[in-house]
């Protein structure tokens, strides 16, 4: 690109340093709050009173993160966030393998095995998409109940893949109709079947869109509250549930330092996988916007 | 296809395919016939559900006493529904408007050949992987008139410094709009920068050669071709404000009192600890209105450009 400001000048030079001061600036608005919590949680109780935010720990300590994974109240029990934290993984972990696999499917058969009115229940499925989620919750909630699966991880695996395959199939479904169809119908022609044709073809170039499309769901299933908060019970909370709770629990002196602790247990997941496949995470964010 | 077949093979053909080829043309549609059957009954069942519960004067427990519309006239009568509502116009204007220029101007700023561009881009996004619990929890924490930025502000010796918009019934929706731009500003920076990057850069050098300044190649030029990005912006964004619920819980709990209700929490709070099932159903109705008054101008002219190439 030649729209480049050019650095011959004085006043183009400043310009250029402005340029970074602003993106530095920035920078730093996106970065001070995720500073501020893990300085915060590192802080004994004492000098989080006497200083201020930005102020460095004297001390510093990780008895508040201890206190958070496993002594902190979160509401009627002290046991910290660590056992909801687990119960996070057996929700996001199932959940995901199973919207992922079906939106696999889905795709695959949405785009190399068309067939009258298969665009129609792409339309149909997309709309998952998109609906407000508080429009579900009352059904849901006496559907889980007839189904026996109130309050429980596998009634929360099931709402999660009910409403997650929308988002898995748009994603197999775009990443698909880009494969070229040749090779199918030759396969086809040679009488290979429909999942000897997956498992053959498709499959071996799916490796970018399973990442995106397992990125995806855990991110959005790790960082759930509305299901997790209407559909579980004490024992079966995921772990947003459980740090919403331990920070408005009110007993005695408020722990700022062991609700950063928590919260920052709660946001790790997440974080790392954004930071090791941040590329991935963004392509899963843009895809709802830019339909093939 | 046939003619080229002989008599004899293009008899033989469909009678060998008849018994494998029948299953082998269903299978697709066996494959997919689960993900339909769930989402006709999960999402589309769920709504004419949710819709015939809003019409009955369910309580603790959906009953089926039909009511007619009462619930919904009640919803118009009910000032916490219209601040809930006058905070989402609020909330979801400003998030939106503010989302998109500073998304914009830090995709501009980027775009001009930056040493450790991908450092910042993964600064700017990274609020984007985050709960908005956590996002809530924090920012809770950072606006606590007490202990965060106005005593900190304080702290460097300005008393008279006053921040505490958090704990003010007029100023608490604001603090939603901060939070909400921290985390998904960035993502709307990704945005702009992947249009940005998909411009034909000989526009650009023709404005160049014709003498325009880079200011105006941006406003002119440049900006033009990204419409649909700030439309899809546009409608991801709403979208976001219009499901927000969870930064709400456990950024200011709706309060004080209820002066930062939005519709999702009025369902929420009324649908399952008020017991006012019949309304929750009816203010969960309007939600998805106002989501569909939002995607279908969308749908329609994601159809239009499609079939106009």
């Amino acid at each position: 690109m030649d729209n480049v400001i050019r650095r011959r000048t004085p006043g183009a030079r400043l310009a250029r340093a402005a340029l970074y001061a602003v993106l530095i600036v920035m920078a730093l608005f996106y970065l001070l709050p995720l500073l501020i919590m893990l300085l915060t949680s590192i802080k004994p109780l004492d000098e989080i009173g006497a200083g201020t935010l930005l102020a460095l720990p004297e001390h510093p300590t990780l008895a508040p993160w201890v206190n958070a994974w496993g002594e902190a109240c979160t509401g009627m029990r002290c046991e910290g966030v660590g056992g909801y934290f687990w119960n996070s993984f057996a929700i996001v972990i199932p959940a995901v393998a199973i919207s992922t696999v079906v939106g696999a499917l889905n795709g695959y058969a949405l785009t190399k095995w068309r067939f009258r009115g298969s665009e129609l229940v792409f339309a149909l499925m997309l709309f998952g998409c998109f609906i407000p989620f508080q429009v579900v919750l009352l059904p849901m909630a006496q559907t889980l109940g007839w189904l026996g699966l109130s309050s429980s991880r596998a009634g929360l695996v099931l709402v999660h893949v009910v409403f997650g395959i929308a988002f898995t199939t748009l994603f197999f479904r775009n990443f698909y109709v880009a494969v070229p169809s040749e090779l199918v119908s030759a396969a086809k022609l040679d009488g290979a079947g429909f999942f000897r044709i997956f498992w053959r073809i498709l499959l071996p170039v799916s490796a970018p869109i399973i990442v995106v499309s397992v990125i995806w769901q855990f991110t959005q299933i790790w960082n759930d509250f509305l299901f997790g908060v209407a559909f579980s019970a004490h024992d079966t909370q995921p772990v947003t549930v459980a740090l919403n709770n331990l920070v408005n629990t009110s007993t005695g002196v408020k722990e700022y330092n062991v609700n950063m602790a928590a919260a920052m247990i709660a946001a790790l997941p997440t974080l790392v996988v954004y930071v090791l496949a941040g590329k991935y995470f963004v392509r899963g964010l843009t895809a709802g916007s830019v339909k093939g | 296809m046939s003619t080229s077949l002989s008599p004899a093979r293009a008899a033989r053909a469909p009678v060998k395919r008849s018994a494998l080829g029948a299953l082998t043309d269903w299978i697709p549609r066996l494959v997919l016939a689960p993900s339909v059957a769930v989402s006709l009954f999960f999402v589309y069942g769920f709504m004419i559900w949710t819709f015939v519960l809003s019409l009955t004067n369910s309580r603790m427990l959906p009953s089926y006493d039909f009511v007619g519309f009462a619930q919904y006239a009640q919803l118009m009568a009910n000032d916490r529904w219209w601040v809930a509502a006058t905070n989402l116009v609020v909330f979801g204007g400003l998030f939106v408007g503010i989302c998109l220029v500073l998304g914009a101007g830090l995709a501009i700023l980027l775009d001009q050949r930056i040493r450790q561009e991908g450092s910042l881009r993964t600064i700017y996004l990274y609020p984007m992987a985050l709960s908005f619990i956590v996002t809530g929890v924090v920012w809770k924490w950072l606006l606590n008139p007490s202990l965060g930025l106005q005593a900190m502000v304080r702290g460097w010796g300005f008393e008279g410094f006053t921040f505490d918009w958090l704990v003010n019934p007029d100023m608490a929706v604001y603090t939603l709009v901060i939070a909400a731009v921290w985390q998904a500003s960035g993502f709307v920076m990704a945005l702009f920068l992947a249009g940005l990057r998909g411009i034909d850069d000989s526009i650009i050098k023709a404005a160049q050669l014709d003498g325009a300044s880079l200011p105006r190649i941006y406003a002119r030029v440049v900006m033009p071709c990204l419409r649909p990005v700030v439309f899809s912006a546009v409608m991801i964004l709403s979208h976001i404000a219009i499901k927000s619920f969870d930064l709400v819980v456990a950024l200011t709990g709706g309060g004080p009192g209820y002066a930062s209700d939005l519709p999702a929490t009025f369902m929420y709070t009324h649908a399952f600890t008020r017991a006012q099932i019949g309304l929750g159903s009816a203010s969960a109705m309007l939600m998805l209105g106002g989501v569909l008054a939002i995607l279908i101008p969308y749908l329609y002219s994601e159809l239009r450009s499609r079939r106009h190439g």
